[in-house]
């Protein structure tokens, strides 16, 4: 009986210790200037579709000092490699340090949501070594479902001590009265969360409204 | 030559293509002028042949590295309401129609070319509301 209550306190404890860290990391990441440092890498997230065009649109405006970006992808995606290469090639010279990665993708577009949480756990697996092992200073992301795995590791990372990630999520130009469901998942998880619709920045008091920034 | 360009991204619109080669459409493009229609598909059933369309010349194409020239040449562009695509469109500074595919999740995509009509930048539809082809106008 007595180890079991013991086993009871202990995950009690560390279940509290766990969200009075996050906090904390919540808290103060957004204080937090990886830049001052000198060079700041960066984890995309990259989606399909329209989500890669605005990345990129806002990768475009990143100056040489967001390096190394480690693009991560779904595994199913086909198209963005080619436009990330693309977009890579078209930056100045010696202003190209990037690599690619996949992890399986959340959801696929019309997967019904009860069997996108197991894919999103899947997905978790697969984001654990990798976002530990780049250790970025910054995830950006901006609505597939690909960020919500790599953003809960970024946490993750800050929350056991081993790195400050900075998360920084841009929600879609699409999302003009209302917010995706990553959105509504990131809303209170993120660093810095913007909106491009003045419609959001009223509904949502935390986010940063610049208007249209892709 | 006056070209339409017809774009999806990377989705499947098999209604909006079906659409636009209807011989309603084609006739509708005729009438205004139109000597010249491409369509890129992405990921969609339907993929129409020179023969589809008797008056018209028609390319037809799934994905190309970039859909800027197409967008240059056109004199008219109809996208579904995807924001990439929207945002190519109006940089380009082209008159846009915009054809909500109300198969998606939500549709979420109504909520943008709504306020981006209201913003007086666009036209937009929905293929289903059969008034498609009036909106081709």
């Amino acid at each position: 009986m007595l180890a079991l209550e013991t086993v009871v306190v202990t995950l009690v404890f560390l279940f509290l210790l766990f969200c009075l860290r996050l906090y904390v990391v919540l808290k103060s990441g957004a204080k937090y200037k990886p830049g001052s440092k000198g060079s700041v890498s960066v984890l995309v997230a990259v989606g399909s579709g329209g989500h890669t065009t605005e990345i990129l649109r806002l990768l475009g405006s990143l100056s040489s000092a967001y390096s190394p970006r480690y693009y991560v992808l779904a595994q199913t995606d086909r198209m963005s490699e080619d436009k990330i290469h693309a977009f890579e090639s078209s930056r100045e010279q010696g202003d190209s340090e990037f690599s690619v990665f996949r992890i399986p993708r959340s959801r696929e577009v019309h997967q019904s949501w009860s069997s996108s949480v197991l894919s999103t756990v899947n997905a978790l697996c697969y984001s654990v070594p990798l976002v530990f092992r780049l250790k970025p200073d910054l995830i950006l992301c901006n609505g597939p479902g690909t960020c919500v795995p790599l953003c809960l590791v970024g946490l993750l990372l800050g929350v056991l001590g081993l790195k400050q990630v900075v998360l920084v999520y841009v929600e879609s130009l699409c999302r003009v009265q209302s917010l995706s469901l990553t959105g509504r998942i990131l809303y209170p998880l993120t660093h810095y969360f913007f909106v491009q619709w003045a419609a959001l920045r009223d509904k949502y008091p935390k986010a940063i409204f610049l208007g249209r920034i892709v | 030559m006056k070209t339409v360009f017809v774009t999806v991204g990377t989705t499947s619109f098999d209604e909006l293509i079906e659409a636009i080669i209807s011989p309603a459409a084609e006739q509708r493009l005729e009438n205004r002028g139109y000597e010249r229609l491409v369509l890129q598909v992405g990921r969609g059933t339907v993929f129409p042949t020179s023969k589809t369309c008797s008056h018209i010349t028609l390319e037809t194409f799934r994905y190309k590295d970039s859909i800027a020239e197409d967008i240059k040449n056109a004199h008219l562009i109809i996208s579904h309401a995807g924001a990439g695509s929207c945002l190519e469109a109006l940089s380009a500074g082209k008159p846009l129609l915009v054809v909500v595919n109300d198969k998606l999740m939500n549709n979420h995509q109504l909520e943008l070319a709504k306020q981006l009509h209201s913003d007086s930048h666009l036209l937009y539809c929905t293929c289903r509301d059969h008034y498609f082809t009036l909106c081709t106008l």
